[in-house]
C-alpha cells in the first residue's frame, strides 16, 4: 500500500491551509474528510433548490492576506467582497446604524449623543493599538514561556519589547484590556446603551461568556484585528459563499499535487512504539504516514480518535479542561423576496449591513441568563447578514438567502439532548424576534434550516458546535493554547501535529492556525518553508 | 458673438450622477466635469468584480474616420494591421510619431464598410489631418456627439439582456454590434478597461438619459452600481492596461528629450507590424527594433502590502547602484491581494521573471518610513478571470 508523507485529517479551511503549503513545499500529502463535501465549517451548500447557503460561517475578515496571496486564492475562484455596516433596531421604533463612511458614522452617533460619536475615535484609537500589538503575532508560532530555545527566547523578547514600547500607561491599560470584560471596556468610553449593545456584540459571539464576563474585550478584538484590504475591522462576504475559501484552497492543494478523500472519517491515530503511523479510517481502511496533522478540535482528536494510554497523563487532562462550549446556533433561511424594515429608511445603505435586535445591554446580558440556565435566549443578540444583497451567485436575482447567527444557543438542554420540539422552538424565537420589526419577513420564507451547536457537532464535528475550536479567554490564548507546553503545533507524540483552531491564534476563518502549523511541519522535516511571513502594519 | 462655455462641460449623464452623488467629489476630464466617486471607492471598485458596474466615457476623444481609403488610412496612421479588422470588430492600437514614439493609445472600431470611429484620451484633430494627407477620408471630432457608457462586470452581460439589449450572447470580446433599444439606436461593444467581463455603450446624448434608466433598473436584482475614475482607475492596474500620462506621455507634446515611448519600450510589440505597407513610424521602429530599445514597461508583483507609489527600482537590494526606473502606477489589489504596480525601467533590466527592488516611501502616523521590497517582473496581467472571455457569458 502506498506510504504518504503526510496525512492531514479533516478538509476544513486550517486542514486545507496547512495540506496546501505541505504540498507546495514538495511534499506527498492526502488529506482526508469525513463528510462526502469539504470545508468544515466554511461551506456552501445547495440547502434549497437555487439558493447556496453558507450555513455554517458566514462573514470573512480575519482570513490573512498573506495566505491568501501566497496560495494565489484569487486563480482558484476566491473573491472577497466588503459590506457596509451593521444596524440595531430599537424597540422603540428607532434604530442606530453603523456606516462605512466615517462622516456619516459620526453622524449617526451624534443623533444619539455628541459625546459619544467623539469618544469613537479614542475607542478606536485604543483598540486599534491593541490589534496591533496581536496582529503581528499572528502569522507567528507562540514562543514558550518556559523554554530557553533561542527562538522562544527571542519571541518573547519580541512580545515584551513590542509591550514596552507602547509606554507605561499603555501597558496598564494592555493589561487591563486583556482580562476585563467588554461592557466594562465600553463603559469607558461611551454613554449610549444601544450604541454600547451594538459594539459589545463583537465581544460575545462564539464564547460561552455574557458581555459583563472577564475576558470578552479580547474577544471583541479578535473580531476586528480582520481587514478587507486595509480597512481594519471591515468585514466581506466571500464571492459564492464561505464554502468558496475552502475550495479555494483546495484548489491551490490540488495543484500543487494533493490528494484528497471524502467520505473518509478518521477511526483512530495509529500510534506504534511512541510514534505516529498513520490513520484508521472508519471505513476500515489505513493510511500509513510517518507525519500525521490534525484539524479536529483538541477535544475530539485526543480524547476520541487516540487511546489515552499513548499520550502524557497531564496532558490528557489538559485537553479536558479545556473550554470548548456549545454556545452558539444558526437559522439558515431561504427568502423569496427583500424583507421590510419599516423603520429603516427606503435606499439606506444599511439593508447590506449585518443587523442586529437587541438594543440594550441589560438584554445582552439577560440573553446570556438564559444560556447559564441551560437553554437558548428568549431574546437572543443575532447576527443577521443577508449575503445575496452583495452577491449575485447565491440566490436567484431579487431572493436572498439569510444567515442568522444566535446567541446563546446551549449544546444541550438542561443537561440533556434537545428535542425536536425544542429545536423548533428555538427556530421560531429567531424567527419571531425578526418577524417583530419586518411585517412580511415571515411570508417570504421558502425553507430554513435550524443548527443547535449539537447539531454542528454531529454534521461538522466541531466538539460542542463551538465556533471558535475553544473559548478565546487569556487562559487558553497563546502560548496556553490549547495546552500549556504545546502551542507550538506539536502533540505530544512524535510525527503528530495539531493545526486547527483550537491552536494559535484561534478560531475564525483566518487559515493561520493551518499555516503556522505547516511551517513548524517544514521545519521538523527539514523541508524548505512555504509560509508567508507577516506583512506587518509598519 | 456668444462666447464659448466657461467652465466645466457636463456630459449627458452628469445629471444622473448628480442624482446620486453623495460625496461631491469631482475633476477635470478632456474640458468635462465627472465624478471621482459618487459614494464609496472601494464598495464601487468590487461592483466591478462582483456585480456591475456603470461608468461614463463620455469625455473620450471620439473621431469618425469615413471614406473609401478609411481603412488604408487607418493602417498608415497606426503600428497595428487594420487590414485584418473585418466590419463588427475592434481593435486596440497606438500610433507613432515619426521617431516612432507613441502619441497615444486608443481603440479603432470598425462600425461599417469604409466607416471607423478611433476612441482615444488625447486630442488628435491636427496629427489626423496631417496624417490624411493623400487619402480620401473625412475626420470628424464627434466627442460631444456620442454619448459613451463602460458597464462593466460579472452580471453586465445578464443586466445589459435584461434592459433588452438581446442577443448579446454571441458577441465574442472586441466585437461589437448596432442595436436598437425603444428605438434609441446603441453600439454596443465587448470592450472595456477593467480587465472583466464588459461592453461599452455608444449612443446619442439625447437618449443617454432614458437608455441610463434602462440598464438601472434591469440591474437593480443584480447590485449595479455608478461608479467614479477612482474605482476603475484600480481595475485598470489590475488588468495591467496602460494609462496614457502615466505609463507614458503623448510623444507630440513632449518637451524634454527622452520622455517619450517606444510601442517596444511599452511591451506592445504585437501591435507593430511590420508586413503592412508603410506606417507613421516605421523606419524609426525598426531601427529600435535593430538596435534595441532604451527602456522596457514592467508589471511588478511585490512583496509586502504598502503601495509602491513613485518608488525607484533597483536592480539589487542596496542602493549603492544607481536606479534602473521607477514605478508609474501603483495598488494594493483587493481581488488578487497582490502588491502590483506598473513602472518603466532602462534595459536590459526587468525581463519577465526577474526580480527589482523598489524603494517604497509609506506614511504611519505622521512618520515616514522607507522599505526595500523584493518586485518579481510579471507578463501579463494581474487579473485576468476566465469569465472575461467566456462566450456566451455565465447568466445571472
Amino acid at each position: 500500500m502506498k506510504k504518504y508523507d503526510v496525512v492531514v485529517v479533516g478538509a476544513g479551511h486550517n486542514g486545507l491551509t496547512t495540506a496546501a503549503f505541505l504540498a507546495k513545499a514538495g511534499l506527498d500529502v492526502v488529506c482526508v474528510e469525513k463528510n462526502d463535501y469539504i470545508g468544515g465549517a466554511a461551506v456552501s451548500r445547495e440547502l434549497h433548490k437555487d439558493w447556496i447557503y453558507s450555513n455554517c460561517s458566514y462573514v470573512c475578515s480575519l482570513l490573512r492576506p498573506e495566505i491568501f496571496r501566497s496560495l494565489e486564492l484569487h486563480k482558484h475562484g476566491l473573491q472577497i467582497t466588503p459590506y457596509g455596516g451593521s444596524l440595531t433596531f430599537m424597540q422603540n421604533g428607532d434604530y442606530f446604524g453603523s456606516y462605512h463612511d466615517p462622516e456619516v458614522k459620526y453622524r449617526e452617533m451624534s443623533r444619539f449623543s455628541r459625546r459619544d460619536a467623539d469618544a469613537y475615535k479614542h475607542y478606536a484609537a485604543d483598540t486599534q493599538r491593541q490589534c496591533r500589538f496581536i496582529r503581528d503575532f499572528l502569522l507567528t508560532t507562540p514562543p514558550d514561556p518556559t523554554s530557553f530555545h533561542p527562538r522562544d527566547l527571542a519571541g518573547l523578547l519580541d512580545i515584551g519589547k513590542r509591550f514596552v514600547d507602547m509606554g507605561e500607561d499603555r501597558m496598564y491599560e494592555t493589561l487591563r484590556f486583556w482580562t476585563m470584560s467588554v461592557a466594562d471596556y465600553l463603559n469607558e468610553y461611551f454613554e449610549t446603551d444601544v450604541i454600547k449593545a451594538a459594539l459589545s456584540g463583537s465581544g460575545i459571539i462564539g464564547t460561552a461568556l455574557g458581555i459583563h464576563s472577564p475576558g470578552t474585550a479580547y474577544v471583541l478584538l479578535h473580531h476586528y484585528m480582520g481587514d478587507v484590504d486595509g480597512n481594519v475591522g471591515a468585514w466581506g462576504f466571500a464571492r459564492g459563499g464561505m464554502g468558496a475559501v475552502s475550495n479555494a484552497i483546495a484548489g491551490a492543494f490540488q495543484a500543487n499535487g494533493g490528494e484528497l478523500r471524502t467520505e473518509s472519517g478518521v477511526g483512530h491515530i495509529r500510534i506504534r512504539d511512541g510514534k505516529v503511523v498513520g490513520v484508521a479510517l472508519e471505513n476500515g481502511d489505513e493510511i500509513d504516514a510517518d507525519t500525521v496533522v490534525s484539524a479536529m478540535d483538541v477535544k475530539r482528536m485526543f480524547l476520541d480518535c487516540m487511546d489515552e494510554s499513548d499520550l502524557p497523563s497531564h496532558f490528557v487532562r489538559k485537553v479536558k479542561e479545556f473550554k470548548i462550549r456549545g454556545s452558539s446556533g444558526k437559522l439558515n433561511i431561504a427568502l423569496d423576496g427583500m424583507p421590510e424594515f419599516p423603520a429603516l429608511p427606503k435606499g439606506s445603505t444599511l439593508y447590506s449591513s449585518d443587523m442586529h435586535f437587541v438594543d440594550s445591554m441589560e438584554r445582552m446580558e439577560r440573553a446570556y441568563d438564559d444560556w447559564t440556565d441551560g437553554t437558548w435566549s428568549q431574546d437572543p443578540y443575532i447576527d443577521m447578514v443577508m449575503p445575496t444583497m452583495n452577491d449575485p451567485t447565491m440566490a436567484p436575482p431579487g431572493k436572498h438567502f439569510m444567515s442568522c447567527f444566535v446567541q446563546y444557543c446551549p449544546y444541550e438542554i438542561d443537561g440533556r439532548a434537545w428535542t425536536d420540539e425544542e429545536r423548533q422552538q428555538f427556530a421560531d424565537t429567531v424567527i419571531n424576534q425578526i418577524a417583530n420589526y419586518s411585517p412580511n419577513f415571515k411570508d417570504l420564507i421558502l425553507h430554513y434550516e435550524i443548527r443547535t451547536p449539537s447539531d454542528i457537532e454531529s454534521q461538522i464535528g466541531i466538539t460542542e458546535g463551538n465556533i471558535f475550536h475553544g473559548e478565546l479567554t487569556m487562559d487558553q490564548l497563546l502560548f496556553n493554547r490549547p495546552v500549556p507546553g504545546y502551542a507550538q503545533y506539536r502533540a505530544p507524540v512524535s510525527g503528530l501535529y495539531m493545526c486547527g483552531s483550537s491552536t494559535h491564534p484561534g478560531g475564525g476563518v483566518m487559515a493561520a492556525p493551518g499555516a503556522n502549523a505547516a511551517r513548524e511541519i517544514l521545519k521538523d522535516l527539514k523541508y524548505a518553508n512555504t509560509v508567508p511571513e507577516n506583512f506587518g502594519d509598519d | 458673438m456668444t462666447e464659448v462655455h466657461q467652465g466645466r462641460l457636463e456630459t449627458p449623464f452628469y445629471g444622473r450622477f448628480k442624482a446620486i452623488d453623495t460625496l461631491n467629489e469631482w475633476h477635470t476630464w478632456n474640458g468635462y466635469t465627472v465624478c471621482n466617486s459618487p459614494y464609496c471607492a472601494d464598495l464601487e471598485y468590487f461592483a466591478i468584480r462582483n456585480a456591475t458596474a456603470v461608468f461614463d466615457l463620455s469625455p473620450m476623444n471620439k473621431y469618425r474616420i469615413t471614406g473609401p481609403d478609411a481603412g488604408a488610412y487607418l493602417n498608415r496612421l497606426v503600428t497595428r494591421n487594420v487590414s485584418v479588422l473585418g466590419p463588427g470588430r475592434v481593435g486596440y492600437s497606438v500610433w507613432c510619431d515619426n521617431d516612432g514614439k507613441v502619441i497615444d493609445d486608443g481603440t479603432i472600431f470598425h462600425l461599417d464598410e469604409g466607416d471607423y470611429r478611433v476612441c482615444a484620451a488625447g486630442r488628435h484633430a491636427a496629427w489626423f489631418a496631417d496624417a490624411a494627407i493623400g487619402f480620401d477620408v473625412e475626420i470628424d471630432d464627434e466627442t460631444a456627439d456620442v454619448a459613451a457608457l463602460a458597464v462593466q462586470g460579472p452580471t453586465s452581460w445578464s443586466v445589459l439582456t435584461r434592459a433588452g439589449f438581446e442577443g448579446l450572447e454571441s458577441l465574442k470580446p472586441f466585437g461589437l454590434v448596432h442595436m436598437e433599444l425603444g428605438g434609441r439606436p446603441v453600439m454596443v461593444s465587448r470592450t472595456g478597461f477593467t480587465g472583466d467581463l464588459g461592453y461599452e455603450l455608444w449612443m446619442s446624448p439625447d437618449d443617454a438619459g432614458v437608455i441610463w434608466d434602462r440598464i438601472f433598473e434591469a440591474g437593480e436584482l443584480t447590485g449595479i452600481r455608478a461608479i467614479g475614475t477612482d474605482a476603475l482607475e484600480l481595475s485598470r492596474i489590475e488588468a495591467g492596461y496602460l494609462a496614457p500620462g502615466l505609463e507614458f506621455l503623448p510623444a507630440d507634446e513632449t518637451v524634454r528629450t527622452g520622455r517619450s515611448r517606444s510601442p517596444f519600450e511599452l511591451g506592445l510589440d504585437w501591435l507593430v507590424d511590420f508586413t503592412k505597407p508603410n506606417f507613421n513610424g516605421r523606419r524609426a521602429l525598426a531601427e529600435e527594433q535593430r538596435r534595441g530599445s532604451t527602456w522596457r514597461l514592467v508589471r511588478l508583483d511585490i512583496e509586502g502590502n504598502k503601495p509602491a507609489h513613485n518608488a525607484y527600482v533597483f536592480p539589487r537590494e542596496s542602493r549603492s547602484r544607481s536606479d534602473i526606473g521607477f514605478v508609474t502606477s501603483a495598488a494594493w489589489s483587493p481581488v488578487c491581494k497582490k502588491n502590483v504596480a506598473l513602472g518603466t525601467v532602462r534595459q536590459p533590466h526587468g525581463r519577465p521573471g526577474t526580480t527589482l527592488w523598489v524603494e517604497i516611501y509609506y506614511q504611519r502616523e505622521m512618520h515616514w518610513q522607507r522599505k526595500m521590497a523584493r518586485a518579481t517582473v510579471v507578463e501579463g496581467p494581474f487579473w485576468a478571470p476566465d469569465r472575461r472571455r467566456l462566450t456566451p457569458p455565465e447568466p445571472y
